[in-house]
């Protein structure tokens, strides 16, 4: 595999009453080509910002302030504004949690995948409706011509997912960044899509950022997975890696403290406490405050990568002190 | 007043919870949206009951229904053998002492101007609950710390807490008035799975120390693994299978509740992608199909189950409303 996306010292800031706010912190980021990449966090955490930062897509105020996205060669971030729109939608696409906030209420779900076809195309209309129809029937809506003519509040919310994943796949992108595609659907829906992405990244070989904080939904579909605490990638491993053999105390945590893990009538192992917000982000290791392993230096320094596993590292002072090889992500 | 003479907590029989579809000029009734449908369950003393379905169910407006917030048209719902929908407002007001709710976002329910102290302490009041304000006031520092908050931020704002405190809050809240049962509409499904545990951990703690009951309405079959004594499925309005927890895990016996099951994303690094999805969408409320409302989505679908309502099929602590359950029913596809 080679890596068709490398991000390194991606830095977003917001500002805040005592100066700017780091809240994606200098993260290192590789998605291979055709591999799915989850990074995963509780809210807050900086995930979606993350996203929002590689596509510069950031909301004001904030800012993307270092940092490098290599794109097929090229450092997204310093693509002048006509280029960036080109990458946009053509070789990274994005899908959010909810569809209905994406889609235009008052235009057919036709015609806006139409109108998203001949943005990217020099075709005519009936080439594009064409290649709308064929997108409907891939991504399995049924009665696709009918659906055409059919407006957002027609649809239910799976179906509105199935259009985005459409729009989103009509330029064949190198890379899908789904933000939370099915937080907002039902279970049984939400089986649905996790299949329908599953079908679609073998099909089309293209490599997906899966984005959640759903670890059920990390494990259906990724290859490997990221973990996000306040600003900070903390753990990158192979998705079996992570979930048998999580080496950062916040990962072990957040493992443990699923309910689907747990015994009936044993009580939840927590995580005490709550994620610190931006604000009282210390320099140090963020989880330090949190965490059953701390000791004198976690409050100190930042901690750096420790190498775990094969392709699986996590910053934690407490494994840098019993692997006696540290080394860089 | 009539009793059940059995010894469930709460007891809902026949529950029917419709809402009238008004149209036109003379807003002329022209359709009912079902929501609720002939639902019947009960609840032990210090016991969990989830009731679990997808949304539009009509988990959230039973849960309602039994607390009066929603009228039903028809049903009993028996609380210690008395039954509620035959009390008048006055005979009633007791009961809603008994009963209480916590919604799935604290910040909404929760006044954003009142200071948490006067949130948790206004039921108290209202029930002639402490001596006079300033004992409410120890009252309110004491459940602040029974859910794990500091006393001494009982004069903060909604705002200054974060959602799990804030749905501690809410917890400290419903306990203010001593219930004996707490209908929890997806109490925890907004929060974060860290702060989810601890309030899950919570729930425990406070069901062990003071025998209360839970109807836990939820859409996550984790939680309901993790925490209910016994569980009702629901689907377009219906309760379709009813049982211990273990059995529904174990052996569930209705085509939806497999299917309901086989959706929910594993999170075994050795075990993924189940079984096929369950294909299609719920129908609407407003126009169910007629037969059995899960037939047009059911893997197993009989010709009679698109006809005739399913019967309602007891078996070993439980019972489920689907055809294949009968004696002689064919085992459902898939196995």
């Amino acid at each position: 595999m080679s890596a068709l996306l490398e991000v390194e010292g991606l830095t977003t800031t917001f500002p805040g009453r005592d100066g700017p706010l780091p809240i994606v912190d200098g993260n290192d980021l590789r998605v291979e080509r055709g591999e799915v990449l989850a990074l995963v966090g509780e809210s807050g955490c900086g995930k979606s910002m993350t996203a929002l930062s590689l596509m510069r897509l950031v909301p004001k105020p904030g800012k993307i302030v270092a940092g490098r996205v290599m794109l097929g060669g090229r450092n997204l971030l310093e693509l002048p504004v006509k280029e960036m729109r080109a990458v946009r939608g053509r070789r990274v696409a994005m899908i959010f949690q909810e569809p209905m906030t994406s889609l235009n209420p008052v235009i057919r779900v036709g015609d806006q995948v139409v109108e998203a076809i001949r943005l990217h195309e020099s075709v005519s209309r009936s080439q594009a409706r064409a290649r709308c129809l064929e997108l409907f029937g891939e991504v399995g809506i049924p009665d696709p011509e009918a659906r055409l003519d059919a407006y957002p509040h027609q649809l239910s919310g799976g179906l509105k997912q199935r259009v985005m994943i459409a729009m989103a796949l009509s330029a064949r992108p190198d890379l899908l960044i789904a933000d939370e595609p099915t937080t907002a659907l039902d279970v049984t829906i939400q089986a649905q899509i996790v299949r329908l992405l599953q079908d679609l990244q073998r099909r089309t070989g293209m490599s997906i950022l899966l984005i959640t904080h759903d670890l059920g939904i990390v494990n259906e579909l990724s290859d490997r997975v990221a973990v996000m605490y306040a600003g900070r990638i903390i753990e990158v491993g192979t998705r079996p890696e992570i979930f048998r053999a999580a080496a950062h105390p916040y990962t072990q945590g957040l493992l443990r403290s699923n309910p689907v893990l747990a015994t009936r009538g044993e009580r939840l192992p927590e995580i005490a406490g709550v994620v610190p917000s931006p604000e009282s982000w210390s320099e140090a290791c963020r989880f330090a405050t949190r965490c059953s392993r701390r000791f004198e230096p976690c409050l100190g320094e930042v901690p750096t990568a420790t190498f775990v596993g094969d392709g699986h590292w996590a910053a934690c002072h407490a494994l840098a002190g019993e692997s006696s090889e540290g080394g860089e992500p | 007043m009539s009793s059940s003479g059995d010894d469930a907590l709460l007891r809902v029989e026949g529950l029917r919870t419709w809402f009238p579809i008004k149209q036109g000029l003379l807003q002329r009734t022209t359709g009912h949206v079902q929501a609720v449908t002939d639902v019947d369950f009960e609840i032990a003393p210090g016991s969990t009951l989830a009731l679990v379905g997808e949304s539009g169910c009509g988990k959230t407006t039973a849960g309602r229904s039994i607390l009066g917030l929603t009228p039903a048209q028809a049903g009993r719902v028996f609380f210690e053998g008395v039954d509620l929908m035959r009390l008048d407002a006055k005979a009633l007001r007791p009961y809603r002492r008994q009963i209480q709710i916590i919604f799935q976002d604290p910040m909404a329910s929760l006044n954003p101007r009142m200071r948490v102290r006067d949130s948790v302490a206004e039921g108290m009041r209202s029930f002639g609950i402490g001596a006079d304000e300033a004992d409410r006031t120890l009252r309110v520092a004491a459940l602040f710390e029974k859910v794990q908050l500091d006393p001494e931020h009982i004069w903060r704002y909604p705002h200054e807490f974060s959602g799990g405190q804030r749905q501690r809050i809410c917890i400290a809240r419903a306990l203010a008035v001593e219930p004996r049962l707490i209908v929890c509409d997806e109490a925890v499904s907004a929060l974060d799975v860290s702060i989810q545990a601890q309030i899950l951990n919570l729930l425990g703690d406070l069901q062990k120390e003071f025998g209360i009951a839970y109807l836990f309405i939820t859409h996550d079959l984790g939680v309901v693994r993790y925490l209910a004594d016994r569980v009702a499925v629901m689907y377009l309005g219906r309760i379709v299978e009813t049982g211990s927890t273990e059995a529904i895990f174990a052996d569930p016996r209705h085509p939806y509740t497999r299917a309901l099951l086989a959706a929910a994303p594993s999170v075994d690094p050795d075990r993924r992608g189940g079984a096929p999805p369950l294909l299609g969408d719920v129908p609407s409320p407003s126009d169910p199909p007629p037969g059995c409302p899960f037939h047009p989505r059911c893997p197993s679908v009989l010709d009679r189950c698109k006809s005739e309502g399913p019967p309602e099929v007891s078996g070993e602590g439980g019972q489920v409303r689907c055809f294949l359950a009968l004696p002689g029913g064919e085992p459902p596809a898939g196995n």
